[in-house]
């Protein structure tokens, strides 16, 4: 299939390349690479033409955290329901943390997993392999075995590792290998029972709180381990400023850490619980105003280097109980993108820098080629068009998600994907009349 | 984006009473008037009026609790409502069945007001908001106690007290001693002394059972008690559970008790007329000793009476919403 797009706006972030609609905007699309930018080859000729005009035409969005609830919770979501959101909102390939029912721990699973993903065809799926077995943490897994069956790191999701000598060795080991270690800085004994943000707020609502010192104290620990071992260690869900100033101290040091923060931190606070919302019911918790502005600062000069959906789908049943009683976790893979937006607008951020971070900054984590999260010629024609300034209301109805908790319900929200393309096959494109300006 | 209180209908009048938080000095002072007007129904030959006649009232206890279930029930029966008493950790929710699903129940068995307790902060809320978008106006929903966050009844009663007692609150020093890291009296009792216009309302207690960011409630820390208590008006002393002795927040009975137990000679510290309050069970010996808990300035008593009144002033003003 040869296709090219055209009229629409290209943006890559990697190379700062930001080409008005035009004739250099051109992209042209052969046999699942980008075949030319600008003028086509000689001798292209589209089998399809894709008019982009009023689009944004950027590399397919990737996500370095997005549970499909597969193997084990079916429940709440499938390999199908969730592959389907992500293309739909321009995520063209996903990073699935291990917390699944088995966890991701033996090469087997890991298989079964992508043979379930290759059937459906969607994104392309990245699993993070469980760093100890079961995510008890005790005993390391075969990370080699799990590399070869596709594993792109190693990690405990929010499972804690108590014991620190194996949480050392652990790093060691992954080390020999060069493979990443991903890490919830969270000290688990200083975030018992709290399930809001440690603060005034909490302390009217009383509700236990996780205080800051949980995350600060864990990255202090991870830190050291880093400078001790080598191993290199990417960050997740960082929630507060202290925590992203030892980050931000810690890269000037020269030690080989990454970080990213979900997209929801990046505009909801503890206050935005209001009368106890449980779609507010998230870990790290939301914090206060001075470090969700931390994070807007550590996106802009670099400390954080990717935005993910930290996509949690959680069924009806687990989240309608009393707010400490309800499951952590809203979706995300179809808010990634209009969400980044809405920071980048309300903060005068560049696009290109915004989708910077959901784009190349994820894939220098991901560390996969194929993933480059570029537009490049002969790179995989890996795209995502969609129309900045769309706006669409966010309703429970309409996300293609199983999931479908998130405080964003019933609000308008700007962004919206017109097409998503993955190794040149068109895998989702709105439907008809979906694109045109909702008339008021 | 700015939400209705999910406790107040469209005309700003009462229609659940899930916190104290965010009612007006009038409302608390229009409810605090009803409930004088019932005093004297429970020292009368017949105690009832047939307010609520007709109108069923359920009692939720999530979480067990004699004493502020009897004092719903007897509120509820002086109102002439029928009551039924549910222990619900004996009941449906262990086999098994959904807090919503269990209220659903109850509102196709026209339940009318719903007395509601439960360990989880801000589970009031949530049946409330679920009775709200399916029932309408017509259920109400009375929390009494929610986890650490508000016991909103014992607020009201706490403020009947020191009105009785003290009449004006504009001029008066409150000391909250003890826990009020897991204390929803604390908080509901901080709530309405605010509001009502206290100019200062104190907080003691040692580092581990206070909460952080207390002073954005108006109050101010202290430590120390006997620094704390002093010139006081009113002290308010908290109960003290005694699975707080098994974590790391006190080495011992004995220790606080020594040093935050309500005794003679630190409530000489205060002013002589001080009043002194428990929302009870007391544990005597640990945040208060028998000398005080008997003795002429405890109103601990009067509390439990005037909390009869209170409960049944809500009861009935949430029944005309």
């Amino acid at each position: 299939m040869r296709i090219s797009i055209v009229n629409g706006r290209l943006v890559d972030p990697a190379s700062g390349l930001d080409l008005a609609p035009g004739p250099t905007s051109s992209l042209h699309i052969a046999d699942g690479r980008i075949a030319a930018i600008g003028d086509a080859p000689a001798g292209f000729v589209a089998d399809r033409r894709i008019d982009a005009s009023g689009c944004i035409v950027a590399p397919g969005l990737l996500d370095l955290a997005a549970r499909l609830r597969e193997p084990g919770y079916e429940y709440r979501a499938t390999l199908e329901s969730e592959m389907q959101a992500a293309i739909a909102g321009g995520i063209t390939g996903l990073a699935c943390p291990p917390d699944t029912e088995p966890t991701l721990d033996e090469p087997g699973l890991v298989e079964m997993l992508k043979y379930r993903a290759r059937g459906i065809d969607g994104t392309r799926l990245y699993p993070v392999g469980s760093l100890t077995v079961g995510l008890r943490g005790e005993v390391i897994t075969e990370m080699a075995e799990l590399a070869e069956a596709g594993c792109v790191g190693f990690s405990q999701a929010l499972a804690p590792v108590l014991d620190t000598q194996v949480l050392m060795r652990a790093m060691q080991y992954a080390c020999t290998y060069g493979y990443t270690v991903w890490l919830h800085p969270q000290d688990p004994h200083l975030a018992r029972g709290g399930i809001a943000h440690a603060g005034p707020y909490a302390s009217r609502l009383g509700l236990p709180g996780v205080p800051v010192i949980a995350e600060t104290v864990a990255l202090h620990t991870i830190l050291e381990l880093v400078r001790v071992t080598g191993c290199r260690v990417h960050l997740c869900r960082l929630s507060s400023a202290a925590g992203l100033e030892l980050v931000r101290r810690a890269r000037a040091e020269g030690l080989p850490v990454s970080c990213d923060v979900a997209v929801h931190h990046l505009h909801l606070i503890d206050v935005d619980i209001g009368f106890f919302d449980s779609n507010c019911r998230v870990d790290p918790p939301f914090r206060a105003q001075r470090d969700r502005e931390a994070i807007r600062a550590a996106l802009a000069d670099g400390t954080i280097d990717a935005i993910c959906s930290d996509h949690t789908p959680v069924d009806d049943d687990a989240k309608q109980l009393p707010f400490g009683e309800a499951e952590p976790g809203v979706t995300g893979l179809e808010l990634l993108l209009p969400l980044t937006l809405k920071w980048a607008r309300e903060a005068g951020v560049p696009m290109a820098h915004a989708l910077g971070k959901i784009s190349v900054g994820a894939a220098a984590v991901l560390g996969v080629p194929e993933a480059s999260g570029r537009l490049q010629a002969d790179g995989a024609a890996d795209v995502c068009i969609f129309d900045p300034r769309q706006p669409w209301t966010v309703s429970r109805a309409t996300l293609f998600s199983q999931g479908t908790h998130t405080p964003y319900v019933g609000r308008e929200l700007e962004g919206r994907v017109r097409a998503t393309i993955v190794g040149g096959r068109v895998a989702y494109e709105a439907a008809a009349g979906a694109a045109a300006p909702r008339q008021d | 984006m700015a939400a209705r209180h999910p406790q107040l209908n469209e005309n700003g009048e009462l229609r659940h009473l899930l916190t104290i938080e965010g009612l007006s000095r009038e409302m608390l002072h229009h409810i605090l008037d009803t409930a004088a007007t019932f005093v004297g129904v429970s020292v009368r030959d017949v105690k009832k009026v047939p307010l609520l006649r007709g109108v069923s009232v359920f009692n939720l206890f999530f979480e067990s609790s004699t004493r502020t279930r009897t004092t719903f029930e007897i509120a509820a029966k002086r109102l002439s409502a029928d009551v039924v008493n549910l222990n619900i950790t004996t009941s449906s929710t262990s086999k098994g069945e959904s807090l919503l699903d269990t209220i659903d129940n109850l509102v196709a068995m026209h339940a009318d007001m719903f007395v509601v307790r439960h360990s989880q902060s801000g589970a009031p809320f949530l049946i409330a908001e679920h009775v709200n978008r399916k029932r309408g106006p017509d259920v109400h929903v009375i929390n009494a106690g929610d986890g650490r966050h508000a016991h909103p009844t014992q607020g009201l009663l706490d403020m009947y007290t020191i009105r009785h007692f003290k009449q004006d609150f504009t001029k008066l020093r409150v000391a909250i001693v003890g826990d009020v890291l897991h204390s929803r009296v604390a908080r509901s009792d901080i709530q309405a002394l605010t509001t009502l216009g206290v100019p200062e309302v104190r907080v003691i207690g040692p580092h581990t059972l206070l909460p952080g960011g207390l002073e954005q409630m108006g109050v101010r820390v202290f430590t120390d008690m006997r620094e704390g208590m002093r010139d006081v008006d009113v002290v308010i002393m908290l109960r003290l559970q005694n699975e707080r002795m098994r974590g790391a927040l006190l080495p011992s009975a004995q220790e606080f008790f020594k040093h935050y137990g309500l005794t003679e000679e630190k409530l000489a510290l205060a002013r002589p007329d001080c009043i002194v309050m428990h929302p009870g069970p007391m544990n005597r010996g640990v945040e208060i000793d028998s000398a005080v808990a008997d003795g002429p300035q405890a109103v601990i008593l009067d509390q439990v009476t005037f909390g009869i009144a209170v409960r049944m002033a809500v009861m009935s003003i949430l029944a005309k919403s």
